[in-house]
């Protein structure tokens, strides 16, 4: 059934037969859908199959529902993008995907697992050699284990491992929403506060269908491209320090945590937590306030400016950088990978414009197409002027009235999506009320439950001392995808 | 007294080796912008490293605790042999450029064992690239040394740099020059500089020599770590000779211009570490093939002189 994003649906209404879903899933998702979320709500004693399909040239959102007692047909081998999906089922539910090609725990959550311990894709032969990295890394990063087949230097095959992560966090917003839940969603993964405390707001928002006032939306929006300029230049920095550029490198560690700074000027907290809430922002700009974000917003966008441009003006690093770890077209789509991976790519997916919410309207999106580091670098680099602009827009014209709503009670039996563009890519929250109007059930898909096979992929035929700069390309979230 | 200025010179490199490191992260640091680490840094962390306990894996043997031993007391045989501003050292004889590459060579060989021994799917890696690497390095280094000792007509390198004066300059710039810059190449590979490998990094799977060294803890590392500024400075007075033909005469100017050159040295180092990134792992032997090229070009060009 079609629905639209941030506004609440019946959720008895999307019901179909299990057979029927399975077949509208396939169907769909042939027509060029993507799965912004597939999982499985316990109902009794069966489970509840929910898929959302997006289809994003169209900005079409479809929801289909099914109830199983047992195994199912697995549409991975159809679908590569349901892969991770389907495991996560399995795990969580026990209902068994028949004929998933890999199928084995993601988050070692079910009892008497241990993260890690599993059976590994192995490559045999006299001089295939097997590299196992992680959990436990030199640099300050999370644990994740990572197994390379290789020949030599050269990569056949990689497999990413987490769970190390896991905490239930998506459990502690069923019975809500109450004090903490919006703490929980501001630290589901930490770097991306602003977008998954939008994404858990604009779905509570939904299901109690409240307005958010204009001068909120632009005040998230800030919030949202601010959260974005930082991760981006310090990407850039790292990527920079990882071919030992060291200009870029020292800058934009430093320029990062400027616009950390700006974070924390509008809301007390580098990262942006408490200053969103369900209904609006907790905290408005003064005019002072307004001026000296403007002016350090200019001064920052100077300094990265003329540290980034060291990068592409560097015949070394763009030579160390244009063609390591490409992702195909054809790949990323398969994959469904989503955000600056996928417009490296040439995938042109940005929920800011396929899917637009709040303060978004004509976004053009930047995509830069080889899918090589290269283009995962320089995609960053537009998207760091475009939110420059917008950010700009939005505090020259702020527009004038309440920061906040009232929210209400939220409508029982009622179900709502969340789409926001994460700095990372596309964040989706789907929330499912009960009859006494509380979440019944909260699903949190991040960027990175998408984009890790992406990283695999990227290594696949490539040299295993390229790892490093691929996955710092990537640059993934380990707890938003184990959450 | 003969023997004083020969001892003095070997109990200089002694103690300022360690001192080119710090020129080299000072340098990068002003590029930076950061104020860097102290000048004494490798100092500090030798005195502390000395006086702690070694840890050893289960899996190691006598291999792996030989290795650091070999590796710097090669480099310390080395410096024996090393003129110092064109002056030479206690121990010179004909044919000694042969000797060292060996106990370069010998060096190397003695790392690589104990990177081996440990049974590091890491540590392998590394060894595998240093000797890949070493295949390009050390023929360009050795073709250098021998085109130098046909533009000298000697074959020690006491008298190599001894016979080297402003006139060779004058008459066989192209030869010189090129040998100067293989050499240069060579010291960047050979000291896992930039843009062959990168000393700071801390991702093992990109490295090359550090992640043979992942292993080794106190006066172990110490060594590895003490050796490792021998050997920079081994291949830094090589350039500091090549480019600072004596001779004043005075024994005081030679050294102390002889001792800025190296500081210079130092700084370029620090300067090519500062203004371009690495090369990717497979375009390491073009460098080094370069490398080869000068030196091949500067027999050439003296053969036909």
């Amino acid at each position: 059934m079609k629905i639209d994003h941030l506004s609440s649906f019946n959720f008895g209404a999307v019901d179909l037969d299990p057979a029927l879903f399975l077949e509208t899933a396939a169907s769909r998702l042939a027509a060029g859908g993507r799965a912004l979320a597939y999982f499985a709500l316990p109902e009794g004693t069966a489970h509840r199959l929910v898929m959302a399909v997006g289809f994003d040239r169209e900005s079409r959102v479809e929801v289909y529902s099914a109830l199983f007692t047992g195994p199912l047909r697995a549409l991975t081998p159809s679908f590569p993008q349901l892969h991770l999906f389907e495991r996560e089922i399995w795990e969580q539910s026990g209902l068994k995907p028949e004929g998933h090609p890999w199928l084995k725990p993601i988050r070692f959550n079910t009892p008497g697992a241990v993260p890690g311990v599993a059976d590994y894709f192995t490559v045999h032969g006299s001089q295939v050699h097997e590299v196992a990295v992680g959990p436990v890394h030199a640099g300050v990063i999370e644990p994740g284990h990572f197994r390379f087949q290789c020949h030599g230097e050269r990569v056949f095959h990689l497999e990413i491992m987490l769970g190390y992560q896991h905490r239930g966090v998506e459990k502690r917003f069923i019975g809500g929403p109450d004090k903490r839940s919006l703490h929980y969603a501001e630290t589901l993964a930490g770097d991306t506060t602003a977008g998954h405390a939008w994404a858990y707001c604009g779905a509570v928002e939904a299901l109690s269908g409240v307005n958010v006032p204009p001068r909120a939306q632009a005040l998230r929006g800030v919030m949202l491209e601010l959260e974005r300029l930082a991760n981006h230049t310090g990407d850039l920095g790292a990527l920079a320090g990882d071919v030992a550029y060291l200009p870029t490198a020292s800058f934009c560690g430093r320029l990062r945590g400027d616009f950390l700074n700006m974070t924390a000027l509008v809301c007390g907290n580098r990262f942006g937590r408490s200053m969103f809430k369900p209904g609006g922002a907790a905290f408005d700009l003064d005019d002072a306030l307004l001026k000296e974000l403007l002016l350090r917003l200019e001064r920052t966008y100077r300094d990265v400016e003329n540290a980034v441009s060291l990068l592409w003006d560097t015949g070394s690093v763009c030579d160390r950088f244009e063609s390591t770890g490409t992702v195909s077209k054809e790949a990323a789509e398969g994959l469904g990978l989503v955000g600056p991976a996928a417009r490296a790519s040439g995938v042109g997916l940005d929920t800011r414009r396929n899917f637009p919410y709040g303060p978004y309207e004509n976004f053009t999106l930047s995509v830069s197409g080889s899918g090589d580091v290269y283009s995962r670098a320089y995609v960053r680099w537009l998207e760091i002027q475009k939110s420059v602009e917008l950010v700009r827009g939005w505090l020259e014209n702020l527009p004038a009235g309440p920061v906040e709503a009232a929210c209400g009670q939220l409508r029982p039996d009622s179900a709502a999506i969340s789409l926001i563009e994460g700095w990372r890519g596309q964040i989706c929250h789907f929330a499912v009320t009960g009859p006494d109007g509380k979440l019944r059930h909260y699903k949190v898909v991040d960027p990175s439950f998408h984009n890790w096979q992406g990283l695999a992929m990227a290594l696949r035929g490539g040299e295993i001392s390229d790892f490093p700069l691929c996955n710092k390309s990537f640059n993934l979230s380990y707890c938003g995808r184990d959450l | 007294m003969e023997i004083i200025k020969p001892l003095s010179q070997y109990l200089a490199v002694m103690l300022l080796s360690p001192l080119l490191l710090g020129i080299i992260n000072r340098v990068k640091a002003l590029f930076a912008g950061r104020r860097g680490q102290p000048l004494l840094q490798l100092y500090f962390d030798l005195h502390k490293l000395l006086a702690k306990t070694p840890v050893y894996s289960r899996t190691t043997t006598w291999a792996f605790k030989a290795g650091p031993v070999i590796g710097v007391s090669a480099m310390v045989t080395i410096l024996a042999v090393l003129p110092f501003a064109g002056r030479p050292s206690f121990l010179s004889f004909e044919g000694d450029f042969i000797f060292i590459i060996y106990l370069l060579g010998l060096a190397r060989f003695a790392t690589v064992l104990a990177a081996l021994d440990t049974g590091s799917a890491f540590e392998g890696m590394g060894a595998s690239r240093e000797m890949q690497f070493a295949v390009f390095a050390e023929p360009a280094f050795f073709l250098g040394l021998t085109a130098l000792a046909r533009v000298t007509g000697q074959t020690s390198l006491a008298g190599m740099f001894g016979a080297l004066t402003g006139d060779t300059w004058r008459v066989a710039a192209p030869v010189l020059a090129l040998l100067t810059a293989s050499f240069f190449i060579v010291l960047l590979a050979e000291n896992s500089r930039v843009p062959a490998d990168d000393p700071n990094t801390h991702l093992e799977l990109t490295m090359i020599h550090e992640v043979m060294v992942l292993d080794h803890s106190g006066p172990e590392l110490a060594y590895i770590l003490y050796g490792a500024s021998l050997k920079l400075w081994v291949f830094g007075s090589l350039i500091g000779c090549m480019v600072l033909p004596r001779h004043s005469g005075s024994w005081a100017t030679d050294c102390g211009l002889f001792l800025l050159v190296m500081a210079a040295v130092a700084a370029a180092v620090g300067v090519v570490e500062s203004a371009m990134g690495r090369l990717r792992l497979t375009k390491v032997p073009y460098m080094l093939i370069t490398a080869f090229a000068f030196s091949a070009l500067a027999l050439i060009f003296q053969m036909g002189r």
